[in-house]
């Protein structure tokens, strides 16, 4: 090439700013030291919400966050590809024998409630509740091809097609919701539209006036004015009688069951070691309470993160 | 250098004239039985052009008008934010400006390089027809596929994780096969007689190239780049196969950072559900617009300062 010196020599004055940055480092040291989370998009908001807060107080930090799913992220986490993984259930057996085998060590913060919320179109005048044999009766496997109606769920609802949106087979919303559900934890009809990111998910269900799907309750938070909020009856007075919402006091007080849920962190031992993983997750910490409200999420009392930041900084679990 | 080249007509004379030889041809006949058919097929012709550049024009009103109120200094300098009204573009446009840069500088060496053997050194042969059919074909290939093997590729097997280099590597495959043939076609350009008159003067195959043929192709080389280029840079299905659609508030600072791009920032805002999330996927689209318009205009630029200087 250097023949041509005169194009050459232009195109390398083209080239040169950028690859001075990308190759260089555009004069800043230390490239590696990135905090990298991924996993539930459930918790999604709150990290997101930390990372940006973190990185407007401390512009030289640098945190990733990905959506790739509860389960995703714990394979990511074990395999060693992330630091830190939200999730939006506790990890299974399986998950923590391959963390072991891999070497890698977590610890887990409870950061978060959560509740799964069941919403509609907001054009859609019939449906005022839903009762949790009702929603078996929807979701099971069972009724793939043949609930596909409003009028099959309750007679005197129209006789218009039904269509489902929820949580993909990656997300722990998923397996929380087919659990508490369907009765058996990744059992569920599959002819419905599903996403691992519930704003696709918001997003469906506000375009269509016979949709009916569920969605972390901090998603149904952001987009209440799009959305219609369907309570649910478990049919079990102890815990409240009749329908009932999610709200924080009914997430935190254990009366809206049985979707309500903890949401964690898992953070790998390996990466606790290094400074910037130890300030995100102290900050995460720190914030979590006010962010959470912030965001849609329902805190968790006080004393639940001191013990988290107890944990953080045991040397052992 | 420019000795031997002077006296020779620019290439690609025929190019910019073609519009107006068929209206010269047309005063030169005189009016016959065709010339209704003619005038039809002028303004279809006509209309054909209408209607792409009235769609362009729809799209680009709409999206300007939704973006309006968020374009400024604050949204280009800002880190995305889950406030709409703080969110801004900094890192997806430096994540995309570093990309470019990076793949362009994969991909063109190699690209040219290629495609001064496969045009100048190779001999025809059943390999090489099979190699060219082959480079033909996998330009065609979707953008995800090429996304697909990145993904095992570079991130898995090279371990290089979701980084620019990964990026790069994935965007630089997609690009190779386009760049080599815009780079063919640029070397097939130059005449024969221009080759033999080397030839005459002793120059051997590497003198010619480096003097002569290399210098009067390459303003069309570089155009054929670029435009591949400013495809490359709304690519988004490649780099989120390969994971990069991740929250990103900081500027990559080396080629194993994580990054963020353009139509990656606009795809996470426009999958969120709140409309002024929309706002910001329009001003972002509006600044991806731009960017690809100014590279097609520095190809123009260039081209033309290039070929400008040529016979002189």
């Amino acid at each position: 090439m250097r023949g041509l010196t005169p194009p050459a020599a232009l195109v390398a004055q083209v080239a040169a700013g950028t690859l001075a940055c990308a190759l260089a480092g555009c004069g800043r040291p230390g490239g590696g030291a990135v905090v990298t989370a991924d996993g539930s998009s459930t918790l999604y908001p709150l990290s997101e919400a930390v990372a940006e807060d973190l990185q407007r107080a401390h512009p030289t930090t640098r945190v990733t966050v990905g959506i790739s799913g509860t389960d995703g992220g714990l394979q990511k986490l074990c395999a060693g590809d992330v630091d830190i993984c939200a999730a939006s259930r506790t990890i299974r057996p399986t998950e923590a024998q391959a963390c072991d085998r891999a070497g890698i060590t977590y610890v887990e913060l409870p950061v978060a409630f959560d509740g799964i919320a069941l919403v509609a179109n907001r054009k859609n005048t019939w449906a005022d509740h839903l009762t949790t044999a009702e929603l078996r009766r929807i979701w099971e496997p069972a009724a793939e091809g043949r609930v596909s109606r409003w009028s099959d769920v309750r007679p005197g609802w129209p006789e218009r097609p039904l269509r489902l949106f929820g949580a993909g087979v990656d997300s722990g919303t998923y397996d929380h919701f087919t659990h508490a559900i369907v009765g058996r934890m990744h059992a569920s009809r599959s002819d419905y539209t599903s996403s691992e990111d519930d704003n696709l998910l918001v997003t469906g269900v506000t375009g269509d006036e016979l949709a009916l799907g569920f969605v972390g309750y901090a998603y149904h938070e952001q987009n209440r004015d799009r959305l219609k909020l369907i309570p649910i009856d478990d049919g079990d007075p102890s815990n409240g009688a009749g329908a009932i919402s999610p709200t924080p006091d009914t997430i935190t007080r254990g009366t809206y069951q049985p979707l309500s849920r903890l949401l964690f962190l898992y953070v790998s031992r390996r990466s606790l070691a290094r400074p910037e993983v130890d300030s995100f997750v102290t900050f995460y910490l720190q914030h979590a309470a006010d962010l959470a409200r912030e965001v849609g999420l329902i805190p968790l009392p006080e004393s639940a993160y001191t013990r988290a930041r107890a944990r953080v900084t045991s040397p052992t679990e | 250098m420019s000795a031997p080249v002077s006296g020779l007509p620019p290439d690609l004379p025929s190019a910019p004239a073609s519009g107006r030889s068929s209206a010269s041809s047309d005063d030169l006949r005189a009016p016959t039985a065709g010339a209704p058919v003619e005038q039809a097929f002028h303004a279809i012709g006509f209309l054909a052009l209408l209607l792409p550049l009235l769609a362009f024009l729809v799209l680009f009103v709409s999206v300007l008008a939704d973006a309006w109120p968020r374009l400024g200094w604050g949204f280009l300098s800002g880190i995305p934010s889950r406030k709409p009204q703080l969110a801004g573009i900094l890192p997806a446009l430096v994540g995309s400006a570093s990309l470019m840069g990076l793949t362009a500088l994969i991909a063109v060496p190699v690209g040219i390089g290629a495609a001064i053997y496969l045009e100048e050194y190779a001999r025809r042969s059943r390999l090489t027809s099979l190699i060219e059919l082959n480079i033909s074909n996998l330009a065609g290939v979707p953008s995800i596929i090429y996304g697909l093997l990145g993904l095992e590729v570079f991130v898995r097997a090279m371990h290089l994780g979701r980084s620019l280099l990964a990026g790069a590597l994935t965007l630089s495959l997609l690009l190779l096969p386009m760049v080599i043939m815009t780079s063919r076609e640029a070397l097939r350009s130059v005449p024969l007689s221009v080759r033999e008159a080397c030839h005459g003067l002793g120059a051997d195959r590497f003198c010619m190239l480096r003097l002569v043929i290399l210098p009067m192709c390459f303003p069309r080389m570089l155009t054929g780049i670029i435009l591949a280029l400013a495809r490359a840079i709304g690519e988004t299905a490649p780099l989120l196969t390969i994971g990069a659609l991740t929250y990103v508030a900081f500027l990559p600072d080396s080629v194993h950072s994580a990054f963020s791009t353009l139509p990656l920032q606009i795809f996470a805002w426009i999958s969120r559900p709140q409309t002024s999330f929309h706002e910001n996927a329009a001003a972002g689209i509006v600044v991806l617009l731009a960017v690809m318009l100014l590279m097609n205009g520095f190809a123009l630029w260039l081209r033309a300062r290039l070929q400008r200087r040529l016979p002189g």
